[in-house]
């Protein structure tokens, strides 16, 4: 018996970080690399697969678009740009339908066990960041295969991601949270995801989209994001999101829906996380 | 809040320790929790959007109210009650699952976060994985996690299983895992519920050990379950839920009495309501166990003399009447026929050729309990003709009761016994090769 009492604390409840903030990163981070490793060891062909989809869609719609639409042999480097959005758009998208059932499914370890609830939606976040990381690999191949100039704004590119992170994770946390109350929330933001696709500037450079509706275009987070992607990446000469929106101030719709997006999704999934072993 | 003395020390669990001066690890306060039951639950935001301001219509159920208790550092304690008592949530809001509604609820010392074995475990990693994974969500840091790998395989006896994917495990093996994980993990009190009914007699026997284990380093046990046997053979205080209140709180003994009692007026009371169907040529006006005493008697202590009576009042002529009980209690969540009697009504010597309407008839058996601590029921019937099969009238379950006791013999009944041996000396000649 130990000599010294222990204070008495008041148990903490379930909460979305619970039980510290070392235990939540360990554990993110063991389920991320759990599932990423799933995902890969347990198929024949492993990577292939994550790299089937997006470079399937991608030579599908290089056809379309390049020999039956024809807009994209008006841009230069057409095709890595096409590639490149692909491939960062469905990393947006799967990981946000990843995470909408992610807490329902996860049902056991939120009935029975003092889990961060967190850690759920966004191991689904992290596990699509590692497959981002290993697609993009494949994506540099083809660029500079494509005789696209390597400069030092590459260096620049991690904030991208990061924003494209932040945004993603937001999501997650609100789809999530959400579709323990309302499970519609899945088949909406199975449309909705849709419709960002096409809303986004991936099949298309920002520059052709008519004048009256640039502005609208440019209220969707993630086409600065893209927009500024191209510009550090694949082409410098195409306008930056500043650029592309025609000044800061056209910018703050695009930045005020992100930050919105963000603090909407942590008040709300701290409002839920309490209450979701008992509303499952 | 009683305590009472220990009541059995000795054997190689010394259950009833008073640890009572031990300081408070765990004290609640006018805990109070309720659930929000939606009288018809809205699931889809069309139903919101189209009646924006209607308020759901819910009723709140109270789960737990006004509950005190205090547990004290070193005790197993053990948490009881029927289910929907809310044993089971006053165990999640400890383990920080659910949250309080109102009062206090302290603890002193690290917690496990389970209630549940194996809840975390990931069926497509192997055993080394989900140990690392198990020790994370306790709490563990990666590093330590790592190196209790071998120890905890070890005590599971799954060494050379350990790279196997869980998928593959049977479910011994599982528990086997999840028990070893939990033990090892680096907390100061420990939260399971209804465990340890698993794992062969050899496995069991090793928990024992190291709950005992488990008690010389300090750890604190709570242990819901509705298995009285293993609060009486395991704790050293318990507690009795019913309705979300303390009923008893206590020496085990008590509390497992308690628990039988409040378990059997229940049931008794089911069973009068359902009374008037059964009225055929005859109504039971009651049936019971009553000791040597007379005094009616719930709960049989293993061995103990016992006589069981039933009252009928007679509606219809019953020729040749016979009197069958039947015990039965539950094996593998079957009804198992233990053992009957067949009675003649006898009254001073002489045996009733016919019952005519409006007699009333009260039958009495006497026997000496054969009944392993368990749950059984008895069935009547008033037979016809002598025939089994000429039923006239049939209760089922007319008396519910409980034996208690603390028996470790296998089996369903005792039997008297008289035991002998012989010893031969080996013999001259033949005799040796060719035994009897």
């Amino acid at each position: 018996m130990s000599a010294s009492p222990k204070e008495l604390v008041e148990v903490p409840g379930p909460s979305a970080l619970g039980g510290g903030w070392r235990r939540f990163f360990e554990l993110l981070y063991l389920i991320s690399v759990t599932d990423f490793k799933k995902n890969y060891f347990d198929t024949a062909l492993g990577y292939l697969w994550s790299l089937a989809r997006p470079l399937m869609l991608f030579a599908v719609l290089l056809f379309v678009f390049t020999r039956i639409f024809r807009i994209g042999s008006e841009v230069e480097f057409y095709p890595v740009l096409l590639l490149f959005n692909i491939v960062l758009m469905s990393f947006f998208q799967e990981a946000t339908i990843g995470s909408v059932t992610s807490v329902v499914s996860q049902e056991g370890i939120v009935r029975k066990t003092h889990f961060p609830r967190l850690v759920i939606p966004l191991s689904t976040v992290v596990t699509g960041t590692f497959n981002l990381g290993l697609n993009l690999i494949v994506v540099v191949v083809f660029i500079i295969a494509f005789g696209v100039q390597v400069t030092w704004t590459w260096l620049l590119f991690p904030f991208v991601i990061l924003a494209l992170f932040v945004l993603t994770a937001a999501m997650a946390m609100l789809l999530s949270s959400l579709y323990v109350r309302f499970r519609d929330v899945g088949i909406i933001w199975s449309v909705a995801v849709t419709a960002l696709f096409y809303a986004t500037p991936v099949l298309y450079p920002l520059e052709i989209v008519p004048e009256q509706y640039v502005k609208w275009i440019m209220i969707n987070p993630l086409t600065p994001i893209f927009e500024q992607a191209r510009h550090w990446v694949i082409d410098p000469s195409a306008p930056g999101a500043v650029a592309a929106a025609g000044g800061w101030i056209h910018l703050l719709p695009a930045i005020a829906v992100f930050i919105g997006t963000c603090l909407l999704a942590v008040w709300v999934f701290r409002r839920e996380a309490p209450r979701i072993a008992e509303e499952i | 809040m009683a305590t009472k003395t220990p009541e059995s020390a000795g054997d190689e669990l010394p259950t009833g320790r008073d640890l009572t001066d031990n300081p408070v690890v765990i004290s609640s306060r006018g805990l109070s929790k309720s659930f929000r039951i939606p009288e018809r639950k809205v699931d889809s935001i069309k139903e919101r959007a189209v009646h924006p301001f209607r308020r759901q219509p819910y009723r709140d159920l109270e789960v737990l109210k006004d509950v005190n208790f205090d547990i004290h550092e070193g005790e197993f304690f053990g948490i009881t009650g029927r289910n929907g008592s809310g044993k089971s949530t006053l165990l999640k809001i400890l383990a920080s699952i659910y949250p309080k509604d109102g009062g206090s609820l302290k603890v002193a010392g690290k917690l496990a976060p389970f209630i549940e074995l194996g809840v975390g475990f990931n069926l497509d990693l192997n055993a080394r994985e989900n140990i690392v994974l198990n020790a994370l969500m306790m709490g563990m840091p990666r590093k330590l996690a790592e190196s209790r790998i071998e120890s905890v395989l070890e005590f599971a006896e799954l060494k050379e299983f350990a790279d196997l994917k869980l998928k593959n495990y049977s479910s011994g093996m599982l528990v086997r895992l999840a028990f070893s994980t939990m033990l090892e993990a680096d907390v100061d009190i420990l939260l399971i519920d209804e465990v340890l009914a698993v794992g062969d007699a050899a496995f069991m026997k090793k928990c024992d050990d190291a709950f005992i284990d488990m008690r010389a380093a300090g750890k604190t046990v709570i242990l819901v379950t509705h298995d009285m046997d293993s609060v009486e053979r395991l704790c050293d205080r318990a507690m009795l839920l019913e309705d979300g209140r303390i009923k008893e709180i206590g020496a085990p003994g008590d509390v497992g009495r308690e628990y039988m009692r409040s378990n059997f007026a229940d049931a008794a009371e089911e069973h009068d309501r359902h009374l008037p169907k059964d009225q055929r040529a005859a109504l039971m006006l009651g049936a019971w166990l009553e000791d040597e005493q007379g005094t009616r008697i719930y709960n049989v202590p293993e061995g103990g003399l016992v006589r069981s009576v039933v009252e009928l009042e007679i509606r219809e002529e019953i020729p040749a009447p016979m009197l069958v009980g039947a015990f039965s209690t539950y094996l593998h969540s079957e009804i198992v026929h233990v053992t009957d009697f067949r009675q003649k009504p006898v009254v001073d010597g002489k045996e009733i050729e016919v019952l005519t309407p409006g007699q009333r008839i009260t039958f009495a058996t006497e026997f000496e309990s054969p009944f392993k601590p368990d749950r059984y029921s008895v069935t009547f019937r008033l037979c016809r003709n002598d025939d089994f099969d000429d039923v006239a009238m049939q209760m089922v379950g007319a008396i519910d009761f409980v034996v208690f006791g603390t028996s470790s013999q296998l089996g369903l009944v005792e039997v008297e016994m008289k035991h002998e041996a012989r010893l031969a000396e080996p013999g001259p000649g033949p005799e040796e090769d060719s035994g009897p």
